[in-house]
């Protein structure tokens, strides 16, 4: 998450922080990752209601609890 | 001693009859309920006559605030796993059976989910062809409409309610840090989409007031419904309405067994320290908007830290208390896995927040939204953003986002679909359950409290509940057993 800070700090009650295991982008890992999220968007793209934006916005609820 | 925290959750579907024109979501909702009652051949109502929905827990009648209305011509069924399913507020709501603890919990919300799936399938039976209704397990249209899932959980009555108050509420502020279920955009008065893209909550944005009798309008942070449905001497139910529905199960199992955890240890007066903020109306919507997870909310006592600061202080004290006081309130195995997992939560979300795209809803949301914009070369105010956004809460399983996503199970299929039938085995709702699909047809009202029999000749016959956790398989298997017919039932009672 790019916007993500990385803000340094002291967090109270809480165990050593492990130590972060990093992704560098276009490692093998990376590259698989986003194969990965191709094939789902395809996947996705297959069962996405044809009249998507028709549909949100008739998609219209009484308010409840 | 902190009393066993007895839970369960009632969500609120949104609902839409495709391809028959202008629809009355009432019908829709009782076409729905009654599509599925009447494929199961069994009806048995509901008994309002406990039901004091405008009850106070600060101890008085609220004036000027009406209860709910109680819709009893509308459908409301009763269903051999102990849940109550009904049309509230022009949805349809599955209320859970009462469950022991969260893992229950979560195994029977996904059964109500597919009580839902299989009522879809029950009225395309009986629809025109080309019309269908298409159930969301969502919190909002995206239009400012918003409809709950609430929570409950059993608390000694002993305790203060203003102890509650002041120890959940900055719980309740921030542990949507991963229960969440995401939204794109914004429904609060005065932002756009531009203000807002994304945000943690699809609920946040509509609650305006700290604590209050309301559910509809003004919603409060805490509710102070006082309707316990069982013994109101010795108990009161929270009833929690601040909470999204959602569709990873870790999240419900985390979103109940950690506030059962934070409530047990509010009951034992535990909380080491009072964590009240300043301004937590203000602050549940600028946590929720805050995806960076960094932002600084101001305490009454002067202090400052982040949402996973008083994340982290609440874990710190949780496990305290678990150390002196264990954790038979919440179930032992249970309540130390969830211990487990909220901790590995917020770490994860201190150090890298993608990693529970399997675990947490408004994670899981936004890494399937933010690839399809990058791949699209969509902005957040695309109406096909939002279009996925509500797709991820349709249930239909051919189209429900959510169920393609990899999201991690607690429960297993099998179990999920003894649940759609069978009550859990350890509280009242045992005792219900079995009752409906024994003698169903010698009963002719049900409630949390009570059962009704009519068995011919006598007067009604009600036998009392008011106990949540007597009537379990181990109290109640063997007399059951030993019971051919109702009336044999009854005389063993003495009801």
């Amino acid at each position: 998450m790019p916007e993500r800070e990385q803000i340094k700090r002291e967090a109270p009650a809480r165990k050593e922080a492990e130590t972060v295991e990093e992704v560098p982008a276009g490692s093998e890992k990376g590259e698989k990752l986003k194969a990965e999220m191709d094939d789902l968007l395809d996947e996705i793209d297959e069962v996405l209601e044809s009249n998507s934006e028709d549909f949100v916005r008739g998609y219209v609820q009484k308010g409840g609890q | 001693m902190a009393i066993r925290k007895v839970c369960g959750v009632e969500t609120e579907y949104g609902i839409v009859l495709r391809g028959g024109g202008e629809s009355n979501p009432i019908a829709a909702s009782s076409l729905l309920i009654n599509a599925y009652v009447s494929s199961l051949q069994r009806n048995v109502g509901w008994d309002f006559e406990d039901e004091s929905p405008g009850t106070d827990a600060r101890g008085f009648q609220a004036e000027g605030s009406m209860p709910p209305e109680v819709e009893t011509h509308l459908v409301n069924a009763v269903l051999t796993n102990g849940a109550r399913y009904y049309v509230d507020h022009a949805h349809p709501e599955c209320s859970t059976p009462e469950c022991s603890d969260a893992r229950e919990v979560a195994v029977w919300d996904r059964a109500a989910e597919q009580i839902l799936v299989q009522s879809m399938a029950a009225a395309g039976a009986i629809l025109p062809a080309g019309q269908e209704l298409v159930v969301h397990k969502n919190n909002s249209d995206g239009k400012g409409n918003s409809y709950g899932c609430h929570e409950n959980y059993l608390m000694d009555r002993a305790v203060p309610f203003s102890r509650i108050v002041n120890g959940i509420m900055p719980f309740f502020v921030t542990r949507q840090l991963f229960t969440g279920a995401g939204k794109v955009g914004t429904e609060a008065v005065g932002l756009t989409t531009s203000d807002v893209p994304f945000q943690l909550s699809s609920r946040a944005d509509f609650f305006e007031e700290e604590v209050g009798l309301e559910t509809t309008l003004k919603r409060p942070l805490v509710n102070t419904r006082d309707e316990p449905h069982c013994d109101a001497q010795k108990y009161r139910r929270l009833h929690v309405i601040v909470g999204d529905a959602n569709m990873s199960e870790v999240a419900t199992y985390l979103k109940v067994g950690t506030t059962a955890i934070v409530l047990a240890m509010i009951e034992d007066d535990e909380l080491q320290r009072d964590l009240s903020l300043m301004n937590p109306v203000a602050a549940l919507r600028r946590v929720s908007y805050d995806l960076s997870l960094g932002l600084v909310l101001d305490l009454a006592d002067h202090t400052r830290m982040t949402a996973l600061d008083l994340q982290w202080q609440y874990l710190g004290y949780a496990k305290k208390w678990a150390e002196s006081r264990g954790l038979e309130s919440v179930g032992e195995e249970v309540g130390a896995d969830v211990l487990q997992r909220w901790e590995a939560t917020l770490e994860a979300l201190e150090t890298d927040p993608a990693s529970l795209a399997t675990t947490v809803d408004w994670v899981a949301k936004r890494s399937l939204l933010s690839a399809y914009a990058e791949r699209d070369g969509l902005a957040w105010d695309s109406p096909k953003l939002k279009a996925l956004d509500l797709q991820y809460h349709d249930l239909r399983p051919g189209r429900c986002l959510a169920a393609r996503l990899g999201l991690e199970r607690i429960s297993s299929d099998d179990e999920v679909a003894r649940a759609v039938t069978e009550p859990p085995t350890t509280t009242r709702a045992y005792f219900r359950g079995k009752c409906l699909q024994r003698f169903a047809s010698s009963i002719v009202a049900a409630n949390w409290d009570s059962l009704v029999f009519d068995i011919g000749g006598d007067p009604l016959r009600r036998v009392p509940m008011m106990e949540p956790l007597k009537g379990t398989a181990a109290m109640v298997d063997d007399l059951l057993d030993s019971c051919a017919t109702p009336a044999e039932l009854l005389d063993r009672l003495g009801a």
